[in-house]
Order: structure tokens, then sequence, then C-alpha cells
């Protein structure tokens, strides 16, 4: 039996009377590549944020590595308007903040490039170590840190050369080209140390050529930093070639999962992303 | 590029030592009491340096726009002298109140003397920064969650309220109320005098430059490290910056404290400076000025904050003090110069800059990144 | 109890004239976003203009003129000093209203060399009359009927009106205002004069019962109004008016007894109780980030 590493389930999560998620269940096991994909607004990016505790779910719970880190269960005036169903399973209510969520094992990038913009390549990435620090402000800012610090900048040039943006370090985050800026908010997410990487639509506005270089790309770092990859991604020919299992989201509710194969004859699939256009 | 931070690093240094030197030598060499204004200006500057500094760790290095600074200030000036005043002096300063309730002075603890003096007024004033700190600490758990406008009038209202107890009448054995503090050692009690009562080596600013300057480096050295990068990442992108494992609750908490702490020494030090400490000195308008210095020498630099508060105070104090007097020239009365012109001008200065230099003096950079840059650009030719 | 009344009395008016700034700040921050620091100050200016005016001119001449010249003022501040950094962040249109009050309050100080000017008394509502037993003014009386009045009015001209409907438009959302082809430039240009002719009004009635204007006048008043604001829900006119007449009466009752000197921190601590309590207030609408 393989380990999960992320294991969603039952997760609802409303706002007012909108259910932006159904009764999710998912598992990702370790060292997997699994994908979620859906049509537009079919509530993928509400499901990241839920399971990186950017959202508390309006029910349900989200373990990472066996252990419970989110749980929630209806509560105030959601009692009334709650759509969902096991209401009464998750008593206990568990919402860690996302620097927490990080902190355990799991980094994200985001849809819309969230790069620090006012700093250079390596600062971005340096500073995602900051929640691997062992130093308090003090030591910190008398330099008795000066060995750690030496080792997270070792660190953090490693990085840059593997991802292969070693030799832009000092330009501005923001100069990069964009699928630069996307390989190095992957570069970020890594330097947090994370054993299960969290892509939300990494080949979102790339061409053709740069979506595929990618797909060798999370391959790459998969392997060589013995990962578990959980992604949102519209681009078919991506999420075909490196998923070895896709979830597949519409309405909020799973409407299939399986290997690629399956994915691609699937009946419900095809019809939610009938008359959508290609690239979605 | 290790070699050149490092470079800088002594260079900066190297600057500051030999402007540390140039003070001793100028404050000795040139009579203070034909250039009051001079060394007024240099006073001040360097407290309002250090407070500006300490703004621009919140305002321009995490983002958070915070207008309490005057009432951290306060709170500093308030420990400072309470805990400074000579016992001797204390009946005469809460002559209201008939005597104080703390009858104790900090150098006089420490022996008195030279030696007293210099160990009680660091004791004292880190003691200011350690109180402003403290209630930073208490008010930021509500406060700090505010979104920035929000946060901007929570802090100014709270220096109005700190202003307020203080003016208290029931806490006046303590505060002595609405009246000044005063007696306590200032600047000029760093003169060294010979036996005679004669001023031998005059230290006064000198003793101000110093404070600054280690205050202003320990800044600097912070927002250098680990968590003033945290800090620079949660002004730039919060939403990221959570993501990326920085608790944010605790980092912003955290910079408040560090700044307010800054803050506190630096009220402490505008009580030496002003030679006395009194409430209502501390106003809204204080913070203003010292938002205004910020924003003149570039939010998000340091050595910006440092040139721009020598400039406005030198402009206020000094440079611009002919706007206020009514000159005739030949007989014709110059028009317009007259009392309060100086301010006018002034403010309309600090429009201009707020609306068309936006970006201050030094806009984000810090000093060495400039010479930096020309270096490189001469290497280049 | 004729105390009691006459405390009451005094805190109605207040919270009547508060009102009347609060009304400017609240539209102000539900379009732009931005707390206009010279609000305040304005309605301080408006007060001097009053001074000087009356001095060559005769009164019916005088306040119309007054509330001109203020709605005038408030416009070239907005053009002057906030139009330019439309796309500026928030912050540096904030300091550019700091800036603003600042230069205000500098030249009100030279203008007047720093000392109290004596505001003229306005026949019909500087006299004196009483009230159940309490000597009031009749400003006191007038203040907050006439705020109902203009609240009214102003009601009137939001629901009803084109640009009132622009005006909400371009507060709900500003962009998409711009993009259906609203001119947001006017919109801004009418709250501002809505707002500063409000605060002239404010100020004829507040400085007729104060009597002395200092270029600081208008800095504390204008912070309660924006903290009546704040308590009433930012962005809602309505909320501006209850949360005036409520720091009117709760400034008027400590002033009234032994915690005077603690009148403006306690406006203060409500604010900073609100604000973590409640941010939107009384009747503000909830906003949510998006990620």
């Amino acid at each position: 039996m393989s380990e999960n590493v992320l294991k969603v389930e039952n997760v609802t999560m409303q706002f007012g009377g909108v259910v932006a998620v159904d009764n999710l269940n998912l598992e990702v096991n370790k060292g997997e590549i699994v994908a979620l994909i859906g049509p537009n607004g079919a509530g993928k990016t509400t499901a990241f944020n839920v399971i990186t505790g950017v959202y508390q779910p309006t029910n349900g719970a989200v373990w990472f590595q066996g252990e419970k880190i989110v749980e929630n269960h209806p509560q105030g005036k959601m009692k009334q308007q709650y759509k969902g169903e096991h209401a009464g399973d998750y008593p206990q209510v568990l919402a860690p903040t996302p620097d927490k969520v990080t902190r355990l094992g799991m980094a994200r990038t985001f849809q819309n490039i969230r790069l620090w913009k006012s700093q250079t390549v390596f600062d971005n990435v340096l500073i995602a170590k900051h929640c691997r620090a062992t130093s308090n402000v003090f030591t910190a800012t008398f330099r008795l840190n000066r060995k750690e610090e030496a080792q997270q900048r070792e660190n953090v040039l490693e990085l840059l050369e593997t991802v292969g943006l070693a030799d832009v370090k000092d330009e501005l985050a923001t100069s990069l080209p964009y699928g630069k800026q996307r390989r190095l908010e992957i570069a970020r997410a890594l330097a947090a140390e994370p054993q299960l990487l969290l892509l939300d639509e990494p080949a979102a506005g790339m061409n053709p050529q740069e979506t595929e270089e990618l797909t060798s790309f999370i391959g790459g770092i998969r392997d060589r930093f013995h990962l578990t990859v959980f992604l949102i991604e519209h681009h078919m020919n991506l999420v075909m070639k490196i998923s070895e299992r896709i979830y597949v989201l519409d309405f909020g509710k799973l409407i299939a999962k399986g290997t690629p194969a399956e994915i691609q004859n699937d009946k419900r699939v095809i019809d939610a992303y009938l008359g959508v256009s290609e690239d979605a | 590029m290790k070699q050149t931070s490092k470079k800088s690093t002594w260079m900066t240094l190297l600057f500051v030592a030999a402007l540390l030197a140039v003070v001793v030598i100028l404050e000795n060499v040139l009579d203070p009491n034909k250039n009051i204004m001079v060394f007024t200006a240099l006073k001040k500057g360097a407290v309002y340096a250090l407070v500006a500094v300490s703004m621009n760790l919140l305002n321009g290095f995490t983002g958070l726009f915070s207008l309490g600074q005057a009432g951290f200030m306060l709170l500093g000036a308030y420990t400072y002298a309470i805990m400074t005043i000579p016992a001797a002096q204390r009946d005469a300063v809460y002559y209201i109140y008939n005597g104080s309730a703390i009858n104790f002075s900090l150098p006089e603890l420490f022996g008195g003397g030279p030696v007293g003096l210099v160990l009680g007024v660091i004791a004292a004033l880190i003691l200011g920064g350690c109180v402003a700190a403290v209630v930073a600490w208490l008010i930021g758990l509500p406060v700090l969650r505010l979104k920035s406008d929000y946060l901007a009038i929570a802090t100014l209202g709270f220096g109005e309220i700190i202003r307020a107890v203080f003016q208290w009448d029931k806490l006046g054995p303590v505060t002595n109320g609405a009246n000044a503090l005063k007696s306590f050692p200032t600047f000029s009690n760093f003169n060294i005098q010979n036996a005679g009562g004669e001023t031998v080596l005059r230290l006064s600013t000198f003793m101000a430059f110093l404070l600054a300057g280690v205050c202003i480096a320990v800044i600097v050295l912070l927002i250098n490290s680990t968590y003033g990068r945290a800090f620079k990442a949660i002004r730039d992108d919060e939403v990221a910056a959570e993501a990326m494992g920085i608790n944010l609750s605790r980092h912003k908490r955290l910079a408040f404290v560090i700044s307010s702490f800054f803050a506190g020494v630096g009220g402490g030090m505008f009580a030496m400076f002003a030679n006395q400490a009194q409430a209502k000195t501390f106003t809204t308008a204080m913070t203003y000025e010292i938002l205004l210095i910020v924003v003149i020498g570039g939010i998000g630099s340091v050595s910006g904050s440092c040139i721009a508060a020598f400039l406005y105070v030198a402009a206020s104090e000094w440079w611009l003090r002919f706007l206020d007097a009514e000159t005739f020239i030949g007989g014709v009365k110059v028009p317009l110069l007259r009392n309060g012109f100086r301010m006018v001008v002034f403010s309309v200065v600090i429009m201009i800059v707020v609306l068309f230099f936006r970006k201050g003096i030094m806009g984000d950079k810090e000093l060495p990144d400039r010479f930096n840059r020309r270096r490189k650009e001469g290497a280049a030719k | 109890m004729q105390y009691a009344i006459s405390i009451l009395l005094s805190g109605v008016s207040l919270g009547g004239q508060y009102a009347l700034i609060a009304i400017g700040y609240t539209m102000v921050y539900g379009i732009l976003r931005l707390i206009n620091f010279a609000h305040g100050d304005v309605f301080m200016v408006a007060g001097l203009m009053m001074v000087y005016l009356t001095a060559s001119l005769p009164l019916a001449a005088a306040i119309p003129l007054v509330l001109v010249l203020t709605v005038l003022l408030g416009f070239v501040i907005e053009r002057a000093a906030y139009k330019p950094l439309r796309e500026a962040p928030r912050m540096s249109v904030m300091i550019s209203a700091i800036g603003v009050s600042y230069l205000l309050q500098n030249l009100a100080t030279y203008i007047t060399g720093g000392l109290p000017q004596m505001y003229p008394e306005i026949p019909g509502i500087s006299k004196t009359i009483t009230i159940a037993g309490a000597p009031t003014k009749v400003v006191t009386v007038v203040t907050p009927v006439l705020v109902l009045v203009l609240v009214l009015a102003l009601t009137q001209l939001i629901h009803h009106t084109k640009v009132g409907m622009a005006m909400r438009a371009v507060a709900k959302d500003f962009e998409t205002a711009q993009l259906m082809g609203i001119r947001i430039n006017a919109v801004i240009s009418v709250t501002f004069v809505v707002g500063s002719f409000l605060a002239g009004v404010g100020s004829v009635l507040y400085f007729t019962n104060y009597q002395s204007i200092v270029p600081l006048s208008g800095s504390l008043p204008g912070l309660r109004a924006f903290v009546a604001a704040v308590f009433g829900g930012i962005g809602s006119i309505p909320g501006a008016v209850v949360g005036a007449f409520i720091i009117g009466l709760s400034e008027s009752i400590i002033k009234g007894s032994n915690w005077s000197i603690f009148s403006d921190a306690f406006t203060f601590a409500l604010l900073i109780i609100i604000l973590v309590v409640k941010p939107t207030g009384l009747f503000g609408e909830k906003v949510t980030d998006k990620v």
C-alpha cells in the first residue's frame, strides 16, 4: 500500500449560498504527480486554498502525512445555509494559517504570479528559506547566525543552478521573462523545503515550447527533490504527459478520477468540457 | 557580489567614523554660543534621523502604515526623564504634586560621576525603549490586524490616548501632570569640564550622533538580516509571504515592537535635546513631521531618512529662518516675509516633493548602492 | 436635571455639526478609499474665511460667499493634490492629504499670526434662549434640523439623480465604472464639492458655538468626525450621521464629567474598539479580499 501524503476528506466550501467545492474527496500518494482539472470556475483554486489554509472549509477535513491539519463543521449562520453532506462528522475545528501549513511541508505557487516585486531573483528564493531558519531576531540582527545564513545562501545558489536561473540571480524578479518568472516561483516554493508541491496552473500563459520545457522541468524536480506534486492545470498536453492520476472537478463536484487514459475517454469529462474553448 | 558588499560595509563604517570625528572637531572649533542654530540643527537632526528610520522600518520596509510614532516617543521621553531626574531636584520639579512618587535616579544608582551618568543615561534610554516596546506589543495584537489606512488612524488615535493619559492629574506624582519634566541630564551634560568648571571638550553633539548612529546601525543590521528580508516580503506581497511560511501576525508585531522601541529611545533623546519632556509636544503634528521626513528621504531608504532628517531640521530651524523675519532692502519692506511664512514655504516645498518627486531623495536605494552603481557605470565605460 | 438637559442639548448640536463633516469623510472614502486628512482643515479655513469676509461684507453676502469659496477650496485640493496621484499607491495619496492638511494649517497660522480669531455673531442663531430651564443658543436647536434637511436632500441627490447614480457606481467599483463610460473625475469632483459644502455649513454652526478659531481648530473636530464616519460604517451616509450623534453626545457627556481630559482619548479608544471588533462599523458593507 502506498503511503498517502495528502488526503482531502468530504471537504465542502461554501461562500454564503454558493457551493464552490462540494464534498470533495481525493488522495495524493507519495512520489506521485497528480492533476486536478476542470473547466473555469469549477472550484480548483478554492480547493487549493482550503488545502493550504487560505480558506477555512465549511465542512470536512484535510490530512497531511497522516496528520489531520484542517477540520471544520458548519457554524453560525452557515448551519442553516449549509447544503453539503457529512455535517456532523467533523466536530473539531482546526484552522492553521497558510504559513503554518507551509512549515509543515507543503509549498505552493499561484495562478497569477506572486513574486516579491522589489526583490532580486536570489532574494526571492532566499526569503522562502526564512521559515526554515532557527535564528531568532536577536541572533539574526547581530549576525550570530552566520553559519546558518551562509548555509542558506549556498543552498539557494544550488537551487537556482538546478532550475537554471543562476545567471540571472541578481536581476529584479519582475524583469524576468514570463516563463522564467513561473520557474522562479517554483524555485521559491522549493526553497521552503516541502514534501508536497502544489502548483496552481504552472503553464498558464505559456506558449507550446515553454509548456514543453515546463513539463520536463516538473518531472525533473520531482525526481531530484523526492517530491510529491499536486497541480491544477488547463494545458491538457502537460497534464496527460506528466500526471499519474487525474481528478476532474466540475461545478465543485468531483466527476471523474483515474489515469490519463481513463480520463481521456470518460464521457462525463468530455461533456463537461464541451463548448468550452480548446485551451480550457 | 560578496566582496562588494563587504567593501561597502567597510566604506559605510569609515564614513560614519569620519562623520563622528567631524562633529567632534566642529563642536570644539566653532563657538556653540555663536552658532546655536548649527548645533541645534545637528542635534535635533540626529534625533529625528533615528525616529525617521524607526518609522521607515515600519512604513517603508514592512509596509505597515502607522502614525503612532509621537506616542511612542512620548513614552520613551517620559521614562527617560522620570528615571534620570536627580533625587535632589525632584521636589522642585514636582512642586505641584509635593514631590515625586519615584525617588531614585538611575545615574545616581550607578554611582554618580561620569561613569554613573553614561551608564544611567544609556540604561534610562533603553528602558524608555522597552516601555514603548511593551506598549506596542500590547496594542499590536488587536491593531495590526487592520488594513493600511485603518491601521494609520488607529495608531494615530493611540498617540492621542497616550497623550491624554500622561496629562492626567491622578498620575501627577509620576508624570507631573500637564507640566514639563526637567532637570534631568541632557546632551550638554556630556561636555567635559575641568576642575574649574570650564568646558574643555564639548561632546554634546557627538553624543547625540553616537547614540543615534548606534541605534540606526542596529536597525540596518536588522533590515539586512533574514528577518528584515521577511519584512520586505510582507511589504511586497502579504499573501505570498504567508504562503512561503512567514507568520504574518508574528512578524508584523515584531516590526511594530522594534520600531516602537527605537521610537522610544528617540523620544528619550528628544527629551535630552529639548531639556524637558512635556506631553503636549508629542502631538500628531510631530508624527506628520517625521512621516514627511521619511517621504522626502524615500520610503524604504535608511540613508534617505537620515539625509532628509538633517535637511528638514536644518531648513526649518536654520536656513529658512530669514523668511520669518521682516526684512527691509533699501528701505523697502520685502513683501510676505513675516512670522509663519517659513512654514508656509516649507509646506509648499513638501507638497511639491509629495506630488512631483514621489520617490524622494533616495527612492528605495541606499547611499552605498548609488556609489556602487556609479563605479559600475564608470567601469563599463 | 437642568444640567443634564444642557449636556444633552450641546451633545445633539455637536453631533449634528460632526455629522456635516463626517459625511464629507465618508463620501470621499467610499469613492477614493482615502482618508481625507485635509477635510478638517477645510472646515477650519471656512471658519477663518467667515471671520475675514464679515469684516468687510454684510452677513447676508458673506455666508453664501464663504460656502462658495469652501466648495472651491475642496475642488482645488482634489484637482491639485489627489488627482495627479490617481494611479499611485494608496499610501502616497494619504501622505498627500497629510501634506495638504499641514499646508492649510501653516497658511492659517501665517495669515492669522497664530492668534485666535473671534467668530462673528450671526444674528438669529447666536442668540441665547432657554429650553426646559437650560440656557443655550438658538444654533443648538437649528443644527439637528438643518442636518436632517441636508441629509435628506443629499440622499435624494444620491438615489434619484444621474450624478448620484454615477457616484454609487464609482463607489462600488472604480475601474468598472470607468469602463462603463462614467467620467470618474467629474464624479469625484462632485463628491468633494458636496463634502466641502457640508463642511462649510458645519463650520458656521460649530464656530457660532465656539466663537474663536485657531489654525488647529479643524484637526480635532475633523478626527472626531472621521471616527464618527468609521463608527457608522465608512461609506454609509446614514451611518456617518448616526455615528456623529453618538460621538457628539458622548463627548458632551464626558466633557461634563470629571473625566474631561479623556474626551478625545475616549473617542479614539472607541475607534480602536470598533475597528477591532467590527471594522465595517454599524452600517458598513463587508469586503473580502481575493487570493
